[in-house]
């Protein structure tokens, strides 16, 4: 069920109705209900996987739990007869018993995960291998399809038991109520991944009907929509056809393409969150942002901190940190200092735990080596941001740019075409392709289709592009105006009849303007598959 | 306390680390300075600051972070 069909409006107009309708302590339940029952008209067999996440994550973070407190127990107990060693050594045991709860689940729903989403890319691999030393010999690939928003509920799942294994959150005690954490419906399609302390207690609190919130809800729901079918599933077309036409479309087309996914992909990713956080906040429910207005972004250090916000945390929390802080790192780190110099040594834990983190956000977003070139040529680019940080202090004292408007109009640019680059990996998902096609933006000299109407040959009529340049204009101008507080406050304290005309006009923008037409049919999300 | 501003003003001599308690909230230390510190105070206070630790409550002023590394060297 898209978010973007009919089926999914009436779901949700149902769900509204009853949700405000029953008393208040259900309600927790029915989202319950309504979660499972929109994963089971997805995929009904998917429901095994996310019950095993469930179930497993509940069990291991109730067993964390209950050491710990056995721990401080018998320490209370004990605390007299007990000399500063034995305490010490009785923590450590109960903590490698935690760890162990921790690491047999971690493996599970990393190995289910792993199974699912990654074994057909080891089985291409592999034939691969087989096929450069000579052998005839080849396997076939497995008939397994990926469960919606696996790598969504997994991660948000295994966030909550390393949270509840440091002691930041207390394990849920109840079953389907965790169920629920792991399984909100709006989220588990593209996220963003919540955190059990930031989500739970909203989750599950009662909610009375607030017209303005649910009216604020709405707004951010109709806003999502605009992004997602008057931009992003317009401008696909044109996007499709500069992708799968490599022999014509070479030169400046690519970079046309470039900046067309960067549109695209901003609408329907930003599109999609505005939609669940709307739902959510109808619902009463207050969910993370998972978007800063990247695309203002100075440079890509900046960039990673405002858009796909909750992932970027995730990964720092509990992959960047951990590897780079644990013991063997600090050691490795002590020796290149002593051996290699200072300089090189301080860096060691930055770069290593960068490059795994950067490894895990490429793998993590697809089973493909387009994915893994993405995220390593991400780790590249902020290396060397952070290696050339000093020349650019040096140059910014020396000619007294920084803070001017055209500077920042320049970095904001340059950072939007690294990204660009970056991402052409993600459009052509195939290495040397895309290699050969960034290539031809230097060997073909052929910009003059920029202004010659031949980007009238790409899917794209002259009605495809008014409406696209008057959504980019309405959106950047959004964008701007939420740099000085909420747009929806502002919409709030006009008139009645003003804020109905606005909410009409994009209601109406979306149902004409919409990419829909003759055998149309909306698009999925890109990060549905994820 | 002076090793501990030592090791900040190093890394960012531009900050007041003495009254500045908003080091993470206002985004003045990043994730990357965090570790470059943490291995700093390995090396100087010889305490191991684990990845639970890493919290913005701790890391907003010089003065939590040596709360801290005290609550650790009286642990360790």
């Amino acid at each position: 069920m898209l978010f973007t069909s009919y089926a999914f409006l009436g779901f949700m107009a149902i769900l509204f109705l009853l949700y405000y309708l029953i008393p208040g302590r259900f309600q927790w339940e029915l989202l319950l209900a309504a979660s499972y029952l929109f994963y089971f008209i997805a995929g009904p067999s998917w429901l095994l996987y996310i019950l095993a996440t469930t179930v497993t994550t509940y069990y291991a973070a109730r067993r964390i739990e209950k050491t710990g407190q056995q721990q401080k127990a018998y320490i209370k107990v004990h605390r007299e007869q007990l000399s500063k060693e034995e305490k010490k050594a009785y923590k450590d045991k109960m903590k490698t018993r935690q760890w162990r709860w921790l690491l047999a689940c971690l493996f599970l729903n990393l190995g289910i995960l792993a199974v699912v989403k990654y074994t057909n890319f080891a089985i291409s691999n592999v034939n691969g291998l087989l096929r450069a030393v000579g052998s005839a010999r080849q396997f076939g690939f497995w008939d397994i399809a990926l469960p919606m928003g696996i790598s969504f509920y997994t991660f948000q799942a295994l966030g909550y038991l390393i949270d509840v294994y440091r002691g930041t959150v207390e394990a849920e005690k109840n079953l389907f109520k965790l169920a629920l954490f792991v399984s909100f419906f709006p989220q588990l399609i593209q996220g963003p991944i919540s955190r059990f302390g930031d989500l739970a207690q909203s989750l599950y609190a009662e909610h009375v009907f607030d017209a303005e919130k649910f009216c604020y809800g709405l707004e951010r729901i109709l806003w999502g929509y605009f992004k997602k079918l008057v931009i992003a599933d317009r401008i696909l077309t044109g996007v499709n056809a500069i992708i799968r036409d490599t022999g014509t479309y070479r030169g400046a087309y690519v970079f046309v393409g470039m900046m067309f996914y960067a549109l695209e992909l901003y609408a329907d990713f930003t599109g999609g969150i505005d939609i669940t956080i709307g739902i959510a906040q109808a619902l009463g429910i207050g969910v993370k942002e998972n978007f800063r207005r990247p695309y203002f972004s100075k440079s890509v250090k900046e960039y990673w901190r405002r858009w796909h916000i909750t992932m970027g945390t995730w990964f720092t929390d509990y992959i960047f940190y951990p590897i780079s802080v644990c013991k063997p790192m600090l050691k490795l780190s002590k020796l290149a200092r002593a051996r290699l110099g200072e300089n090189i040594g301080k860096r060691i834990p930055i770069y290593l735990s960068s490059f795994a983190v950067w490894l895990a956000t490429g793998i993590w977003h697809g089973a493909s080596w387009n994915f893994v070139v993405w995220g390593l040529g991400n780790w590249v680019v902020l290396m060397a941001s952070q290696e050339l940080e000093p020349l650019y202090a040096r140059l910014h004292g020396r000619f007294d740019v920084q803070g001017r408007g055209w500077y920042k109009l320049f970095q904001v640019l340059r950072t939007i075409l690294v990204m660009s680059c970056l991402r052409t990996f993600d459009c052509y998902r195939d290495v040397p392709l895309t290699f050969r096609m960034f290539g031809t933006l230097f060997t073909e000299h052929n910009w003059h289709i920029l202004w010659d109407g031949s980007l009238m040959g790409i899917g794209l009529s002259a009605v495809d592009y008014g409406v696209l340049l008057a959504g980019l204009v309405l959106l950047v101008a959004v964008s701007l105006l939420q740099r000085s507080g909420s747009v929806r406050d502002r919409i709030a304290a006009k008139p009645y009849p003003v804020r109905f005309l606005l909410w009409y006009g994009l209601f109406l923008a979306v149902l004409l303007a919409g990419a829909y037409g003759i055998g149309y049919d909306a698009s999925q999300f890109i990060y549905n598959q994820f | 306390m002076e090793d501990l501003l030592e090791i900040l003003r190093d890394l960012h001599p531009e900050v007041d680390f003495e009254t500045c308690d908003t080091l993470i909230d206002d985004k003045i230390l990043d994730s990357f300075d965090i570790v470059s510190i943490i291995a700093e105070i390995n090396d100087c206070f010889d305490v191991t600051i684990t990845a639970e630790k890493i919290t913005p409550q701790n890391f907003n002023s010089a003065e939590a972070l040596y709360a801290l590394i005290q609550e650790l060297e009286d642990e360790e």
